[in-house]
């Protein structure tokens, strides 16, 4: 997803990126290997090109691509109705409670946003060749839709049934009890959407918003840590050696995140 | 149209811990080696640094040090009545990919084999006689015994430092190790990490109930180590982000830490990395191997000459290899002939989730292999005779990670979401406790891999085609495993717990392990063996195959001591015999 990306970079893109070629020791098949034109990579950024490595590890800047973090603003994949829309369905997934936000404040719409605009969203990843054909549950899923475009179609559809369904309203406009009982027939498969799978959408959508409760905030979700502080997590900390054998204590250290403490930071949206 | 180079004497597939152990062995030879890797090159400090290595969305949910399905999958079906389909996510278990291979993103779970396991056919067929195995089960003897292979477990561990406590030195049964195990030379190179409060539970109950608990041996390390390479790797930490992840402090045991900085410095050694090999290729005669065939990043197919070919891929890909090379006889489950695909098998898990009113876990301070663990049901270590299966696994309370995503575990009969789901999570995180049994997996005539007839890859390769079910026999064996660890788990005292046997039908959908098996299987009969006991290839001389690929079935523990051991056992074989007097070494 962040890095590794399947795309087929131009000449131009590919420039920065090059590592540097070795110190070169003489020999013909170091020259023909480092001097091809890449014109097209498979699976990668930067750094990834085909390489010989010899003589001495080849430490490279940013080598692992640290992680990009999520931008703050209006949707990048939604339109401001599915943004509404996932809002209001990832609330009455994880609702709010007096002691934890829910996943509307915790910003899980923003985090399966993020994630559907980038590689995530396109599977671009997956083995996306055909022919597809439906399979047994055992042998995983077999759609052709990639997770963006299931979002787009299974928001429309659901859109379609809660204004034939509910006198023209939307699914914001419902109550909060018709809201969990059409989430409920999803699950189960009683609730059909025209031309899409309510069910497999309902599973992504429940897969995504709890990412977006507890994935690291860098990436939009679990704003201010609220997913971590719910169950006690401290986060992306490195070093419990003084902790280990303390039995039953409970870990008196607050979360931190990959780009730190929550105040010190800047939010997405 | 390949280009073709100038040769190369040894030629290595894949630069994970065999291709690093080979390549450091035979480079102390002479010889000019090349190792082609499909993926980028991976270090430490570079590509998981603990700014930001601990992220379970990246490297957990969305697999960002495996391999891509868009790159390479497999075929999958449970039975061959069914049409195998795309393996099109990963799931049940996680293809590696780049410099390190597994040995990067693995828990780091160190076991050695029972000495019965490598003679598992001959050994049960003398204990319950022939009948009590079921018809269709396809299990082999290795070819080689513990006892030979001993010494190359020792020098796998003193490589890795592996942290633990010895249980046999030498036929003395040591207190506070695993009384079970084969006779080791001496003990291990570190202690025994230290233990979080649910392994000291679980030790507790396990030694009230008369059982033998001990620490499970780990290769994230319990203090610094220097190893026979010179190479230092520094204590863990426990911050529980070992499988799946790279381990940011040097302190788990991988390629990485222990080899590469010394394998990279020999003049003849030299790696290519994001190189993906095609195909081995053969001369005329089908019986030797001439180099193989690989394609950059850019596009450009390079022919690679060389006089040995060591395969040390992931298991599957040494299979599909084999496969699409063209490389000994492709078995047929109807006639019951031929050797590649033949006898796969995988790793039979189970667990017992616990959950507790008056107990904090802090699941988050963890390593991969932390964890105290019993062996009385693992292999031939009880009487089968009353049970009616056969195999085994250990089991325990092995604490690997408290990363949200994966651990928010919730008592049965919660729903999957809303409040009562998030009071749930909330009140069980530190609180639950999940133990688990690591079973046997044996093999079947009807479980296999070949070559599917419809789906390809991105260079138009028929992809690799699994058809692999459980059998009765393993989930027996994983009801009566699970059944046992509960008994243990109850003793801890939880407000509930739930037992969780392994249950058909496989589902690929399920991380389980990453534990598959055989495919090209050792052994002492090339009519049922792709390799002889040196892992030599019987069809082609000049070529090896490492892995796990080896195993005719998979016993009750984690493979990669095993493949470790192999690997040093091949290489010794390799140095000392074949370059001598290069040609099959063992005469039929």
């Amino acid at each position: 997803m962040i890095i590794n990306k399947l795309q087929l970079n131009s000449p131009d893109d590919v420039g920065s990126g090059m590592p540097r070629p070795p110190q070169a020791r003489p020999g013909i098949r170091r020259r023909e290997l480092m001097l091809t034109t890449a014109t097209t990579l498979l699976f990668s950024t930067h750094a990834v090109l085909a390489r010989v490595v010899q003589d001495s590890l080849p430490w490279e800047q940013n080598a692992g691509s640290p992680p990009t973090e999520a931008t703050p603003g209006p949707w990048t994949y939604f339109t401001a109705e599915e943004g509404a829309t996932v809002e209001a369905l990832v609330d009455r997934l994880i609702p709010p409670d007096p002691q934890t936000p829910g996943g509307k404040d915790a910003g899980c719409a923003v985090f399966i946003d993020r994630q559907l605009a980038g590689p995530y969203g396109t599977a671009e990843e997956l083995y996306m060749r055909g022919p597809f054909a439906d399979g047994t549950p055992q042998q995983g899923n077999q759609s052709p839709l990639t997770p963006a475009v299931r979002y787009r179609e299974a928001l429309a559809a659901l859109d379609k049934y809660c204004r034939a369904t509910y006198a023209g309203r939307s699914f914001t406009q419902i109550p909060d009890n018709d809201k969990d009982k059409l989430l409920s027939g999803l699950e189960k498969g009683q609730v059909h959407l025209e031309g899409t799978s309510g069910r497999a959408f309902f599973e992504l959508l429940l897969q995504n918003t709890q990412e977006g409760f507890f994935a690291d905030p860098v990436y939009g979700g679990n704003r201010n840590m609220v997913g971590w502080k719910m169950i006690g997590y401290p986060g992306a900390r490195y070093d419990y050696r003084d902790w280990v054998d303390r039995h039953n204590e409970r870990y008196p250290l607050p979360p931190v995140g990959i780009t730190g403490r929550p105040e010190w930071v800047r939010k997405a949206q | 149209m390949a280009r073709k180079l100038p040769a190369t004497d040894v030629l290595i597939v894949g630069l994970g811990w065999t291709g690093s152990i080979l390549a450091h062995e035979l480079a102390r030879s002479g010889l000019n080696i090349v190792a082609i890797e499909r993926g980028p090159w991976r270090d430490t400090a570079t590509d998981f640094p603990p700014a930001y290595a601990q992220d379970e969305l990246r490297y957990h949910i969305r697999h960002d040090l495996f391999l891509r399905p868009a790159q390479l999958t497999m075929t999958f079906r449970n039975r061959a009545s069914e049409t195998a389909l795309p393996i099109r996510s990963w799931g049940s278990f996680m293809p590696p990919n780049g410099v390190g291979g597994g040995g990067v993103h693995w828990n780091a779970e160190t076991w050695r084999f029972l000495p019965s396991d490598f003679q598992m056919k001959t050994h049960l067929t003398e204990r319950y006689g022939e009948k009590f195995l079921p018809g269709d089960m396809t299990i082999q003897d290795w070819g080689i015994t513990y006892d030979e292979l001993e010494p190359y477990y020792d020098k796998f561990e003193y490589l890795c430092g592996t942290s633990g406590k010895a249980g046999n030195i030498k036929g003395q049964i040591q207190t506070g190790g695993n009384p079970f195990e084969g006779a080791r030379a001496r003990e291990y190179p570190t202690p025994p990490q230290k233990q979080p409060y649910g392994p000291t539970l679980f030790a507790q109950a396990a030694k009230d109930m008369g059982y033998k608990p001990f620490p499970q041996p780990s290769g994230n390390l319990s203090q610094a180590y220097t190893n026979p390479l010179g190479i230092t790797l520094g204590p863990c930490t426990y911050c529980g982000f070992c499988e799946w992840f790279g381990c940011g402090n040097y302190s788990k045991a991988s390629p990485q830490t222990t080899i590469l900085p010394a394998l990279v410095r020999q003049p003849n050694f030299e790696a290519r990395t994001q190189c993906e090999v095609l195909k081995i290729n053969l001369d005329g005669s089908g019986k030797r191997a001439t180099g193989v065939t690989y394609v950059d990043t850019s596009g450009n197919e390079w022919e690679q000459p060389a006089d040995l070919v060591l395969l040390c891929a992931f298991q599957l890909f040494n299979v599909h290899l084999l496969l699409v090379s063209g490389i000994g006889k492709p078995y047929d489950p109807r006639a019951n002939e031929g050797v590649i695909g033949r006898n796969y098998s995988y790793q039979v898990t189970s667990s017992v989730d616990a959950f507790f009113d008056d107990k904090i876990f802090n699941p988050f301070i963890a390593s991969g292999s932390i964890g105290m663990c019993i062996d009385e049901f693992n292999g031939d270590n009880f009487d089968h005779g009353p049970h009616g299966f056969v195999g085994g696994g250990y089991m325990g309370a092995v604490q690997t990670n408290g990363r949200p995503l994966q651990t928010t575990r919730t008592p049965k009969g919660t729903p999957r979401w809303g409040l009562e789901w998030k009071e749930a999570v909330a009140k069980n995180y530190l609180s639950n406790y999940e133990a688990v049994t690591h079973g046997s997996c044996c093999s079947y005539r009807d479980v296999y891999c070949d070559l599917d007839p419809t789906y390809t890859d991105r260079f138009g390769r028929k992809l690799m085609r699994i058809t692999f079910d459980f059998h009765e026999n393993e989930l027996k064996m994983s009801q009566y495993l699970t059944g046992r660890l509960a008994e243990v788990v109850q003793k801890m005292g939880p407000r509930q717990f739930e037992t969780k046997p392994r249950r058909g039908p496989y589902d690929v959908t399920v991380y389980q392990t990453t534990h598959t098996c055989g495919g090209a299987i050792m052994g002492a009969d090339p009519k049922s063996s792709a390799l002889n006991r040196y892992l030599q290839s019987w069809d082609v001389s000049n070529l090896f195959v490492m892995g796990a690929t080896a195993f005719p079935q998979n016993a009750g523990y984690n493979p990669t001591d095993t493949v470790g051991a192999l690997a040093y056992w091949a290489a010794d074989a390799i140095v000392k015999q074949y370059l001598k007097s290069p040609g099959p070494l063992v005469q039929i």
